[in-house]
């Protein structure tokens, strides 16, 4: 199936209102799907101090607001992260901690707040089996905290080595293997050798290996792990390769490769990237736009290059700062955050 | 504020006359743009960033099609330890009085001041910026950068 040939467009589904401030970031959560029966639930967080959680009815199919986090977090909430289980919630807040809010069916409630960051902090995120997370900030550290019993969480490592604020932290979906990038360019690699080793930098990628040229913003990947796409002030994306199956075999560590980059297309600063599992890749930037793009499948002996499959101008009327695709399969819902305070919630879908 | 004025003698220059648009736009962004010359310089209160050469008409480029505006600034001196906060001051004036759909950049001027990479960068990063003005003492001293004489 090639996308390119079909007549596809960005549908926009509604537009949900409620945050007084902008959105910047916004959560599937990875158990909700129209495929399991489950209604689909999505968090958003803000310049508010607060964060929403929206449900999509299964009866209307209209989302709406289910209940909202506030005063725990005395700033902006930053970023939002679901664990594996969708039964717990993380939020990386400016007030220097991240709340732990767990579920409770009708409600919300914070059950932890981790400590220790020096300032704000910018991202949370959990590892793939859910025993840990990892938390950066403007004090240009990264934290791994363990998910003890009763609630608790042990601060299992604080990772020096970005000369400057670390913009998000991101685990790999299939291994513990975590990824920072940062204000100071680069993106770090880091890995603990041994299964109760210490986590060390393993790989910098930086301009002298094809890095990018200006803060970078947001680091994802595609459903097999084994690509990466991150994304910049310098106005660009740049797709990364490794040999997972190296890496999986526990033999050693794959390098992370540059393959390539997609510039001339963003006007601005682009603020989120997004992998879907059928390989589109999202982007939300500071000129208002959503971009999808999607491998040219020439098989190329030059490696992969990534075509624009289609813009959506005027997504928002300011900067996207997120976009995230849902997490069912066939699903092709995508949603956004913006500095005009809205979540939309876009379909991707052929044209009439 | 330091107890030490990091430049004693400021060079006063003359004022120079505004442009005014003549139809009576409800966008105009040249009074938008003109007001950011009257903030008050943070060492020398009585002083305007216009006063100081900091700002002139030159500083500014607005590209209504675009709607994007760009505002050039020349630090008084090239050591001066304050040029993110008067480019933090231009930043909040000008989104207070531009409509929402504008796009802004503060810049120092190229050549005018020894961190000019590191001053563009933090006012190009809207999320420092952001995190900048949840604090109430850099706020407050914002606030009274832009109160008028």
């Amino acid at each position: 199936m090639d996308l390119m040939e079909k007549n596809l467009e960005l549908v926009e589904i509604q537009k949900l209102e409620g945050h007084t401030d902008r959105v910047w970031s916004v959560a599937w959560n990875p158990v909700s799907s129209h495929a399991d029966g489950v209604s689909p639930i999505l968090a958003s967080c803000s310049g508010d101090n607060t964060v929403r959680i929206w449900e999509q009815s299964s009866l209307s199919r209209s989302w709406t607001c289910k209940t909202v986090l506030e005063e725990t977090h005395t700033r902006t909430v930053r970023s939002c992260a679901w664990s594996p289980s969708g039964q717990l919630l993380a939020t990386a807040s400016f007030d220097g901690t991240t709340g732990i809010w767990k579920n409770y069916g009708s409600e919300f409630e914070c059950i932890s707040t981790l400590e220790g960051h020096e300032n704000e902090v910018k991202s949370v995120s959990w590892n793939a089996s859910g025993s840990c997370l990892a938390t950066c900030s403007r004090d240009k550290s990264v934290w791994i905290w363990e998910v003890l019993e009763g609630n608790e969480y042990d601060c299992a490592a604080v990772l020096t080595g970005h000369t400057q604020d670390v913009k998000m932290v991101q685990w790999h979906p299939t291994m513990d293997v975590l990824f920072s990038c940062s204000y100071d360019n680069t993106i770090k690699v880091w890995w603990s050798e041994d299964d109760d080793g210490e986590y060390q930098c393993v790989q910098t990628l930086g301009e002298s290996n094809n890095g990018h040229s200006s803060t970078v913003w947001s680091i994802s990947f595609n459903a097999a792990g084994d690509k990466m796409v991150t994304c910049s002030d310098d106005l660009t994306l740049k797709i990364w390769g490794t040999d997972i199956a190296k890496m999986q075999s526990g033999e050693e560590y794959a390098p992370w490769i540059h393959l390539c980059t997609l510039s001339g297309y963003h006007d601005r600063t682009i603020y989120s990237a997004h992998w879907s599992r059928d390989d589109i890749i999202a982007s939300g930037a500071g000129d208002n736009a959503i971009r999808l793009f999607v491998d040219s499948k020439h098989d190329s002996v030059d490696g992969p290059s990534y075509n624009l499959l289609l813009k959506k101008n005027k997504a928002h009327e300011n900067d996207v700062n997120s976009v995230q695709w849902s997490p069912g399969e066939g699903n092709r819902l995508l949603a956004s955050a913006s500095d005009d305070g809205m979540v939309k919630i876009w379909q991707l879908a052929t044209k009439p | 504020m330091d107890s030490v004025l990091t430049n004693k003698n400021p060079i006063i220059y003359p004022k120079r006359t505004r442009r005014y648009r003549t139809d009576q736009s409800s966008t105009d962004e040249f009074s938008s743009t003109n007001r950011i010359r009257d903030i008050k310089d943070p060492e020398h209160p009585e002083l305007s960033l216009e006063d100081l050469n900091v700002l002139t008409e030159e500083s500014v480029e607005v590209d209504d099609h675009k709607s994007y505006v760009r505002i050039t600034f020349t630090p008084t001196l090239p050591h001066c330890h304050l040029p993110t906060h008067i480019g933090l001051c231009i930043l909040v004036k000008l989104v207070q009085s531009l409509p929402a759909r504008f796009k802004v950049d503060v810049r120092v001027a190229p050549g005018s001041h020894d961190k000019e990479t590191t001053v563009n960068k933090q006012l190009g990063d809207k999320e420092r910026v952001t995190a900048a003005l949840e604090n109430p003492e850099l706020v407050a001293l914002l606030n009274k950068m832009m109160q008028v004489c």
